[in-house]
């Protein structure tokens, strides 16, 4: 064998097959005795708590979190790249810059003042 | 399907019967059930002075999904009585249980009606095991006991008819309250 690794691949091969295989023939060979409590989710030994339908309503606050943070990483992504190169940037490009952020500012009073930012 | 059910009387039965019980009483994962003073002792069985890990049996597992083996070690209030079931159900076969002390055997010094008289009024006991509590030894004297029962234990057709075997004995033995010991 030319590569050294070779063997740990048939050992990745063995340890695989073997669980397989453990899987296969439990099924094949083992009792099937049910019972709801065998199906039920363990919670210490009390009845588990009732899952809400549908999987539970998730609050539309993270959603707005998430989309403001999202909007506001993609200028903080313009921005680093005019901060580090700002040197051998001119004028024109600061007032370039300026007017981007500018131009998302008004986003932002908006979010502000429509209660975007308000947690509850 | 449970293969080991289904084998037809014989030799091969009771091999296979060895061979299972053999495996079984080996490597027993008791369930961590101590509620009350028998669980120190419990714990004491798991210190190097006893030892229960000569039997592989250190592993105690919180979860009844991977436990065998449910010491029930201590006073078992009415209100802990639908834990001790429900997590009794969610062990998987095979299982046994141990009851250990005089209050989980039969309520011991507590006769009141706070405390069940006696865990067996709840889940299937195989071996009691007296104390107050019992000392680490004689846990592990109920252990080999519980494995004797495990090595000897039938399967299918066998099982059946030891099941029928035992319910006749039970049927033609003297009860309880005519037991009169030294007094007759």
């Amino acid at each position: 064998m030319t590569n050294p690794y070779v063997p740990l691949l048939f050992l990745l091969a063995i340890g695989g097959g073997f669980a397989v295989f453990s899987v296969f023939a439990a099924s094949i060979a083992g009792p099937k005795r049910y019972n709801r409590a065998k199906l039920d989710a363990y919670e210490c030994g009390i009845e588990p708590t009732p899952q809400a339908a549908g999987g539970g309503r998730v609050p539309i606050k993270y959603y707005l979190t998430a989309m403001l943070f999202i909007i506001f990483d993609i200028e903080s992504v313009f921005l680093y790249p005019f901060a580090v190169a700002f040197n051998q940037l001119g004028l024109f490009a600061l007032v370039e810059m300026v007017l981007f952020i500018i131009t998302v500012f008004v986003a932002y009073a908006y979010v502000w003042r429509r209660g975007g930012l308000e947690w509850d | 399907m449970g293969i080991e059910e289904k084998l037809p009387a014989g030799f091969l039965l009771t091999t296979v019967e060895q061979v299972a019980g053999y495996m079984r009483k080996s490597s027993v994962w008791p369930a961590t059930f101590g509620l009350a003073c028998c669980a120190i002792e419990m714990m004491a069985v798991g210190t190097p002075d006893y030892d229960i890990a000569r039997f592989g049996m250190e592993r105690f597992s919180a979860t009844p999904r991977q436990a065998d083996l449910m010491i029930v070690a201590g006073r078992v209030s009415q209100k802990m009585a639908p834990v001790v079931r429900q997590v009794y159900d969610q062990m998987p076969e095979p299982k046994w249980v141990i009851s250990m002390g005089v209050c989980a055997s039969s309520g011991g010094m507590f006769n009141n009606y706070a405390i069940v008289q006696g865990v067996d009024h709840i889940i299937p006991v195989d071996v009691y095991l007296p104390g107050c509590p019992p000392r680490p030894e004689m846990l592990l004297n109920a252990i080999i006991t519980l494995h004797e029962q495990i090595q000897n234990s039938k399967l299918g057709v066998n099982r059946v008819a030891a099941a029928r075997a035992a319910e006749e004995a039970a049927l033609a033995a003297t009860p309880t309250h005519q037991m009169k010991g030294l007094l007759a």
